[in-house]
């Protein structure tokens, strides 16, 4: 009987859940295009370099960047270790376990994340890294409070810290500031996230550009189809009008 | 076909084009949406994956001795033959279905006396060409329930066919063809690779 | 005589191909007056095959195992060729089989195409809604994502609030004590194997019982009634084929332009026929931030939720839910009417129609939200006059003004 009340509150309380998860940080709109290769390659990259070291992408073969323009032998070159295979899926170094250890909760897979998460949610995510010391990581996030995933691309971005403002009687982030520079400018590292972003929206459904263009001839052929259809309809139904 | 509807002529030519190109459209459509589902059933880019070229290290292959890799699931064979053994291979072509390895069971570089690039090395798909069983290997000369004249080679467990050194089947048994000389090529004096033909091979 | 009809006279000898084939399209007399409403039941029939046809091929590459089923979803849509396409046109299919459901009882409310003689017709098509209902809940499980995880566990212990038995009942559908691989299991077989089977013979009493009477029109008169006294042919009746065959066939194409439109361009429907929470693996420790079911639930959802638990208990809920579709079942007996068709219908009950509608409607949109004091009321308002509309039917309908109906079928 307890389990049934337990299931029946959430049942009532999900909707007031969704609510508690509270005031919603504006998204920033990704720069999505999936028909820019260079900046899927690039972001490809990105995601071998930073986010592979901890997450796994294990549904995504590497031989399918081909579909980016890449080659086999560049795929091996510059994106595999060298114990792997081009046909073997992203696969991490590290244990599930270990990343519990680290970081409280083991890295999420990335195959899908953006069809989850959305492409505007990751651009902010990644570009809403800002210094804590309350964390143990030191870092903190304005679209995802208490992350438990530090900021791996710090060294890029430079060190952020928030300028709160007064609304009502919490204080809010208003925005963040570069306390610290990094390697490289704002604008660039904004345009590093956006490929980033663009290759996992593009991860997230590899199919998604060829669907795309099969789409376009298939309502055409159906296009057709209806005229045809439509004038043996016609024909036939002279008999009846 | 001509016929009248309430008073009104029935243009039978109109209307046969007119089907005919409904379903000649609608035969497209529906032969479109087959494609699909009959190429679904074909290796998915795991087994494709999985069906990648092998490369084995055969520099430990002991003479006389053999090696067995996977490869796309089925148990490939290295045999590195001894002198001995490849001067046999040709004193029983008489007892042989097909000794000159006729049939296209190997790929053109090892259609000859050895069905190998390297005289020395066999490499062949230890698939019985019979009902598909994995044959085991005989070296020994002579074998007591192979016959006094059998010069090493393959038997099959399941039904008994017998395949040379150079796995050619021997006459009078169920299998038809020599066992499958996959393709091959050699990366290095050591280094062998299953799976894809060398370049302008 | 050909070889053809040699061969023909060989079969019809030892089979009714030639008389069924008469019976049932050549010589099956439809009324002349069907209009864009009468669509929907051919619609139905080819979504009906699209879903099969698919689903044979998503069975070969599905696992339902609690450990594989997230991750051999995307093998489908990655690795096996036109997986992703074979994927979406199941899933798109799936909201579109509601989609032409409710337009197809939408047309039989206002025409009155459950009346005398066609009960059974409309009961049968109301079982066939009922099992499509369940079809779709245990196939919306098998992606084992979180929101196939959390509406399963939510669905599924509702049955727990049934008095008495509803603990072990429920325990008994899950097989465990919670949703787990051994319900997911089953739920697959449910879904490819038993339900599908109850499917396709439910459609087959539907349209037996269909052909036995003749269909409806939107007149709402019978065309059985004035036939032509040589042929026995109604007068306004034309054969199903070749008249009505080569107009289901442009509906069909037209309906196929709007399919495919969903599946290349837009699979997502922006979240309402495949949910973005459903692209994380579920997760039996952490719910979702909100939970509403698909879509064609949801006004079944919001009339759950519309109704105060009782005593703790949230049977009244549950309870109310499943009458507002045992309620269905008895719409041929609700409806005095002396007309059948809105055509000839008074005020009273077009007013009463349209009420309902919008209610439904809106019950669809509140399911969706998350429930607030004022989507409650919303809520219970709606829900009210959806059961009103059953409830005063008999009254309504008996003292409804008509019009008369026609002696043969108009336009």
């Amino acid at each position: 009987m307890k389990r049934l009340k337990n299931f029946l509150f959430l049942l009532a309380a999900a909707p007031v859940v969704a609510f508690a998860a509270g005031p919603t940080v504006p998204l920033d709109k990704a720069p999505i295009n999936l028909s820019d290769q260079d900046s899927l390659q690039r972001g490809a990259r990105m995601f071998v370099n930073y986010c592979l070291n901890c997450h796994s992408a294990s549904v995504m073969r590497y031989s399918r960047l081909q579909d980016l323009g890449l080659t086999e032998e560049q795929i091996k070159d510059n994106l595999l270790f060298a114990t792997e295979k081009p046909g073997e899926p992203m696969h991490v170094a590290m244990r599930h376990a270990e990343g519990k250890a680290w970081f409280g909760a083991t890295p999420p897979d990335l195959s899908v994340i953006a069809r989850s998460r959305g492409a505007d949610w990751l651009y902010t995510y990644l570009r809403g890294f800002y210094r804590d010391d309350t964390r143990a990581t030191g870092w903190n996030n304005t679209v995802f409070d208490k992350v438990g995933m530090p900021h791996v691309m710090w060294d890029l971005q430079g060190e952020m810290v928030p300028v709160y403002k007064k609304d009502g009687e919490h204080e809010v982030i208003e925005r963040l500031e570069l306390a610290k520079p990094g390697s490289v400018s704002l604008a660039e590292y904004d345009a590093m996230v956006g490929d980033l972003v663009n290759y996992l929206q593009w991860m997230g459904e590899p199919a998604q550009n060829q669907r795309k263009q099969l789409g376009v001839i298939v309502l055409l052929f159906l296009g057709v189809f209806f005229v045809v259809a439509y004038y043996l309809k016609k024909e036939f139904w002279k008999d009846i009008h | 076909m001509s016929q009248e509807v309430e008073g009104q002529k029935v243009d039978a030519r109109k209307r046969k084009f007119l089907i005919a190109a409904t379903s000649a459209v609608g035969g497209v459509a529906v032969a479109s949406v087959a494609v699909p589902l009959v190429m679904s059933m074909m290796p998915s880019a795991r087994a494709k994956a999985a069906g990648a070229p092998v490369e084995v290290d055969i520099s430990k292959v002991e003479p006389g001795m053999l090696l067995t890799v996977e490869w796309r699931g089925k148990p490939v064979w290295i045999v590195n033959r001894t002198p001995e053994m490849l001067a046999l291979l040709s004193k029983h072509d008489a007892k042989l279905t097909d000794p000159n390895s006729d049939m296209p069971q190997q790929p053109d570089y090892c259609k000859n006396p050895t069905r190998s690039i390297k005289p020395e090395y066999l490499v062949a798909v230890g698939i019985c060409t019979h009902l598909g069983c994995s044959p085991t290997f005989r070296r020994e000369i002579g074998a007591a329930d192979l016959g006094a004249d059998w010069s090493g080679g393959f038997f099959c467990p399941c039904h008994g066919s017998t395949f040379d050194l150079a796995a050619r089947v021997f006459k009078g048994v169920p299998a038809p063809t020599n066992l499958v000389i996959p393709p091959h090529q050699y990366l290095s004096d050591a280094k062998l690779l299953i799976g894809v033909d060398a370049k302008g091979a | 005589m050909s070889a053809l009809q040699k061969m023909m006279g060989w079969i019809d000898d030892r089979f009714p191909l030639t008389a069924t084939y008469k019976a049932h399209l050549s010589e099956y007399y439809a009324p002349k007056n069907f209009n864009f409403w009468y669509f929907f039941g051919s619609l139905a029939l080819l979504v009906l095959v699209i879903q099969i046809v698919t689903g044979i091929f998503l069975t070969m590459n599905y696992k339902p195992d609690a450990a594989l089923a997230f991750i051999s979803v995307e093998y489908i849509m990655r690795d096996v060729e036109w997986g992703w396409l074979i994927r979406y046109m199941h899933s798109t299919g799936a909201s579109m089989f509601f989609v032409v459901v409710y337009l197809h009882m939408f047309r039989g409310l206002m025409y009155g195409s459950y009346r005398k003689p066609r009960e059974l017709i409309w009961i049968f098509g109301v079982l066939i809604y009922l099992v499509l209902m369940a079809e779709a809940f245990v196939g919306y499980m098998l992606p084992w994502g979180q929101m196939s995880y959390w509406g399963a566990q939510v669905i599924v212990n509702l049955f727990a609030a049934v008095p008495f038995i509803g603990e072990d009942l429920s325990i008994w559908i899950r097989g465990d004590y919670v949703i787990s691989d051994a319900t997911l299991n089953r739920f697959f077989a449910f879904h490819v194997i038993a339900l599908p089977l109850v499917l396709i013979a439910l459609v087959a009493v539907h349209l037996v019982a269909l052909h036995e009477v003749g269909s409806n029109n939107p007149d709402g008169i019978e065309i059985k009634k004035k036939k032509d006294p040589k042929t026995g042919i109604p007068l306004d009746g034309i054969p199903f084929h070749p008249y009505y065959t080569v107009k289901d066939i442009v509906g069909v194409i037209v309906f196929l332009m709007l399919f495919s439109a969903i599946v290349f361009f837009a699979p997502a429907m922006g979240g309402y026929f495949l949910e973005a929470a459903n692209f994380v693996p579920a997760d039996p420790l952490k719910t979702p931030e909100h939970i509403a079911p698909l879509w064609y639930f949801t006004p079944f959802y919001a009339i759950l939720r519309a109704v105060p638990p009782l005593f703790g208990s949230q049977f009244p809920g549950v309870v109310a839910m499943g009458l507002s579709i045992v309620f269905l079942f008895f719409l041929p007996w609700l409806d005095r009417s002396k007309v059948k068709s809105i055509r000839y219908r008074g005020p009273i009950y077009k007013a009463f129609l349209a009420a309902f509608i919008v209610s439904f409607i809106g019950l669809g949109y509140l399911g969706l939200l998350p429930s607030t004091p004022v989507a409650t009321i919303f809520a219970q308002i709606f829900s009210v006059i959806y059961f009103l509309f059953f409830l005063l039917m008999p009254w309504y309908t008996s003292i409804d003004k008509t019009k008369p109906e026609p002696e043969r079928v108009t336009g």
